[in-house]
C-alpha cells in the first residue's frame, strides 16, 4: 500500500502528470465520459434546479443540527443492537477498529469501498498487525494489486487503461492468461475474490449517509460487493465521517436522486443497501455484531466556522473532479492526500493543516466549474478564496496552520501595492516613472521573473490613462 | 478523564449556532397510467428480463425461462406463499431442483456460493421512476438470496408498482420501523471500473428476471 505524503507538491507533480499522454488520455477520455452521461440526466433545468435546492437544505439542516443529530444517531443505532464508536484522529480510528477485529479473533477482513477508510490509511495498519484485508470493489481491487492509491473518489482505477489492467492480472492473479476482454476480467475478479468474501471473519465498509431518525446507515453501489462484505461475514464494521449523518428518513429520497446521477450519470445505482442493525434472532444471515466508528479527524474545527462548515455537506460524488479544468488534466494522484479535485482542495487543507497542505487552494483557475455542477451547492471557489487568505492572514486561527503561507516579501509588495493605490500622487509619480523607464525592466527582474517565466513581458503605454484623459480636455475635480 | 467523544461533541457544540433553512418544495415525478411504461423502461435499460405474468402461470413461465439457460438448482424460501406455490407447480414434471433456505447462512454458505444457480424472491413493491425492487428481506425470505446466486429471479405484484421511493416512504411509513436490512436493487451486478466500459455479474447476480405478477395478459 502506497503512503502518502505528508506534504504536497502540487507543482512538481502536475509537471510530471502533463508530460505523461498515456494518463492524460487515460483522464480524457474518462472524464469526457463521466460529464456527458451527468449531463444527459440533468437536462431538465427546472428538475435540477429544485432537487439541488432541496438537496442543499438537506444537508445544511443535518449540519445546523449536527451534534444532537449524532447523539439521536447513536442512541437509535444502539437501541437497534449496532455498538458506536467515536474517534477523535485516523490514529485514534485505526485503534478502534483494530480492537474490535482482534476482540473478534478475524484475521481476514473483506472491504467495500470507503473513502474514510483510505484517509484513516487502514489496510497499512492492519497489515502490520497481521490482518489481511481485502479490497473487493472492483475498481479497489486493482489498486491494491497494483500497490497504489485511488486517484478518484468514486473511480480510484480511472487513471489506468485495459492494457495496464490485463498486464497486472496476468502477473498477480494466479492461473490468470493476459486479456484484454473486460467481462475476462471483472469475471477474474469475480472468481479471485469469490471465496474472500466467504472465508472472511469481517467485513468493513463506509457510509453514504447516516439517517439519524431510524438508525440506519445507507451504503449505495453497483458491484454487489457493498452488500457481501455486509452481509456474509459474522462481524460488519461501518466506517464514517461525522458530518455523514441525515435528520430524517425522508431525506435520503432527493440525496440518492442527487448522487450517482451527479457522480456517474446513473439514475440510480444497482444497490441501494440500508442497514438498520445486525442479525436478529430467527434471521438466518446478515452479520451477527454491526459496529459504527464515526471518525471526526478535523471535521469538527471545520464546523467551527460558519462559512468553511458549508465543506462537511459534501456527498462525495466527485462531480466537481470530473468538470475540473485541472484536475482532468493532471488526475488524481497529483494532489498526494487522499481527496482530489476540488473538494480536495478546499477539505485536504483543513484536515491537514495550510501549513503541509497550502498549495492546493491555488491549484484553481476559479473558474467556478466545480460550484456549478455541486449537487448540494457548496460554494467551492469562495471557500478556496478564503483558504488562500486565511494562509497569508498573519492572526488566522480558523484554520489549522493558517498564516503559514505568509511571506514578507510578498507582504511588502502587497503592501507596496496599497500605498501606491491609496495615494494620487505616489501613483501619478509611479505610472509617469513605469512609462518612461518600464520598458527598459529586464524580464529577468525580481517578481516580474514569475510572471515572464511563462508568459511574454507586459508593455507599459508611454501615457498614463490620466495624461490621455487631460489631454483630451477632461479635468479632475479635485475641489 | 473525557472521552473522543465528548470532546468531539463538545467541540461541536461550541460552534456558533446557525438558521436552520427549510426545506424548499421538490416533488419526485409521477406517472399515471405510464408507471408500468416507466418500470419496464428503467429496469430493461439497466439490463433486466421483465416479464408480465398472471399470478397462476408465474411457476410455468419460470420453469420455461430456467429450462433455457440450464439452471439445475434453485435456491427458494420454502414458508414464503411465492415458495410454497413453486414447490407445488415444480413437484410434477421436468424442473430444477428445489434448494430451500431453512437454515443459518454458517451450514449453508458452500451452497449458497458455489452451487445454486438461481434463487426465487419476492419484492415488497416496485419503484417506477429508476426501475427498482424493493427487497425486504425476512427471517423467511433472507438476505443472501438476491445476491450469492448468479441468477436472480423476483416477483413483484403489479399493483404494488409506485412511482418514486420518496413516494413509497411516505406512504409506507417506512420511518415507523426499519427491517434488519432493506435493499433496493435495480438491476443485475456490474461495473465499469475498467474504462468505463460495462460488466455484469461482478459479483452479485449476473441476470436479473423479474416477474410482474398482474391479472391474466
Amino acid at each position: 500500500m502506497a503512503v502518502e505524503a505528508r506534504t504536497s507538491d502540487f507543482g512538481g507533480k502536475a509537471r510530471v502528470a502533463l508530460n505523461d499522454p498515456k494518463l492524460r488520455a487515460n483522464f480524457r477520455r474518462a472524464m469526457d465520459g463521466l460529464m456527458s452521461k451527468r449531463a444527459a440526466q440533468f437536462s431538465d433545468k427546472e428538475e435540477w434546479t429544485a432537487l439541488r435546492a432541496r438537496g442543499a437544505a438537506v444537508r445544511a439542516r443535518a449540519l445546523a443540527r449536527l451534534p444532537e443529530l449524532l447523539e439521536q444517531l447513536e442512541a437509535k443505532l444502539t437501541a437497534n443492537g449496532v455498538t458506536v464508536h467515536w474517534a477523535e484522529t485516523t490514529a485514534e480510528a485505526n485503534a478502534v477498529v483494530l480492537e474490535i477485529l482482534q476482540k473478534a479473533g478475524a484475521r481476514r477482513v473483506i472491504k467495500g469501498k470507503s473513502m474514510v477508510t483510505e484517509e484513516m490509511h487502514l489496510n497499512a495498519h492492519l497489515e502490520a498487525n497481521g490482518i489481511r484485508a481485502v479490497e473487493s470493489d472492483l475498481g479497489e481491487y486493482i489498486i491494491q494489486l497494483a500497490g497504489q492509491a485511488p486517484s478518484h473518489i468514486v473511480m480510484p482505477c480511472i487513471h489506468m487503461n485495459k492494457v495496464e489492467i490485463a498486464e497486472l492480472f496476468a502477473a498477480r492473479i494466479e492461473g490468470q492468461p493476459y486479456t484484454e476482454n473486460v467481462d475476462e476480467l471483472t469475471a477474474a475478479a469475480r472468481k479471485a475474490l469469490r471465496d474472500r468474501f466467504a472465508d472472511a471473519d469481517a467485513g468493513i465498509s463506509g457510509v453514504n449517509f447516516a439517517v439519524a431518525e431510524t438508525g440506519t446507515l445507507v451504503l449505495i453501489e453497483n458491484e454487489g460487493n457493498g452488500r457481501l462484505s455486509t452481509t456474509l461475514p459474522p462481524l460488519h464494521i461501518a466506517v464514517t465521517g461525522i458530518e455523514k449523518v441525515l435528520e430524517k428518513l425522508d431525506d435520503v429520497a432527493p440525496l440518492l436522486s442527487l448522487l450517482p446521477r451527479s457522480a456517474t450519470g446513473q439514475v440510480v445505482t444497482t444497490y441501494v443497501n440500508m442497514i438498520s442493525g445486525p442479525r436478529k434472532p430467527g434471521e438466518k444471515d446478515g452479520p451477527k455484531e454491526v459496529h459504527l466508528v464515526l471518525l471526526d479527524n478535523g471535521r469538527s474545527r471545520v464546523f467551527c466556522d460558519t462559512e468553511l462548515a458549508d465543506t462537511l455537506r459534501c456527498i462525495r460524488c466527485a462531480a466537481c473532479m470530473n468538470h475540473c479544468p485541472v484536475y482532468t488534466r493532471v488526475g488524481g494522484h497529483t494532489y498526494s492526500f487522499t481527496y482530489p479535485g476540488p473538494i480536495g482542495k478546499i477539505l485536504t487543507p483543513q484536515i491537514e493543516g495550510l501549513d503541509c497542505a497550502g498549495d492546493q487552494p491555488h491549484a484553481s483557475t476559479l473558474c467556478g466549474a466545480c460550484a456549478e455542477v455541486c449537487p448540494v451547492q457548496i460554494p467551492i471557489p469562495d471557500l478556496l478564496a478564503r483558504l488562500r487568505t486565511e494562509a497569508v492572514h498573519p492572526t488566522s486561527i480558523a484554520v489549522k496552520g493558517g498564516g503559514s503561507g505568509r511571506s514578507l516579501a510578498e507582504s511588502l509588495g502587497w503592501g507596496g501595492w496599497t500605498a501606491l493605490y491609496s495615494s494620487p500622487l505616489i501613483y501619478r509619480i509611479s505610472t509617469r516613472l513605469l512609462g518612461l523607464f518600464g520598458n527598459l525592466m529586464p524580464a529577468c527582474t525580481p517578481m516580474l521573473r514569475e510572471w515572464t517565466r511563462i508568459r511574454s513581458k507586459p508593455k507599459f503605454a508611454a501615457k498614463s490613462l490620466h495624461e490621455l484623459a487631460r489631454e483630451r480636455g477632461f479635468s479632475n475635480d479635485e475641489r | 478523564m473525557t472521552s473522543a467523544r465528548d470532546r468531539i461533541l463538545s467541540r461541536l457544540k461550541s460552534a456558533p449556532r446557525r438558521t436552520m433553512p427549510e426545506r424548499p418544495d421538490w416533488a419526485a415525478p409521477r406517472y399515471g397510467e405510464g408507471r408500468m411504461t416507466q418500470f419496464r423502461a428503467m429496469l430493461e435499460a439497466a439490463h433486466a428480463d421483465v416479464r408480465e405474468v398472471s399470478a397462476a402461470e408465474w411457476p410455468e413461465l419460470l420453469r420455461a425461462i430456467l429450462a433455457g439457460k440450464g439452471v439445475d438448482q434453485v435456491l427458494f424460501a420454502p414458508a414464503t406463499a411465492a415458495g410454497r406455490k413453486l414447490a407445488e407447480a415444480w413437484a410434477t414434471g421436468e424442473a430444477p431442483r428445489l434448494v430451500p433456505y431453512d437454515r443459518p447462512i454458517e451450514e449453508m454458505k458452500p451452497v449458497l456460493v458455489h452451487e445454486v444457480q438461481a434463487a426465487v424472491t419476492t419484492a415488497r413493491s416496485g419503484i417506477a421512476q429508476t426501475g427498482s425492487l424493493v427487497l425486504w428481506p425476512t427471517p423467511d425470505e433472507p438476505r443472501l438470496m438476491s445476491l450469492l446466486p448468479p441468477i436472480h429471479v423476483v416477483l413483484v405484484d403489479k399493483a404494488r408498482i409506485v412511482d418514486s421511493l420518496a413516494d413509497t416512504m411516505a406512504t409506507e411509513a417506512w420511518a415507523g420501523g426499519m427491517p434488519t436490512n432493506a435493499v433496493l436493487v435495480s438491476g443485475p451486478s456490474k461495473t465499469a471500473d475498467i474504462e468505463q466500459t460495462l460488466a455484469y455479474g461482478v459479483h452479485g447476480p449476473k441476470e436479473l428476471i423479474v416477474l410482474v405478477i398482474g391479472e391474466a395478459a
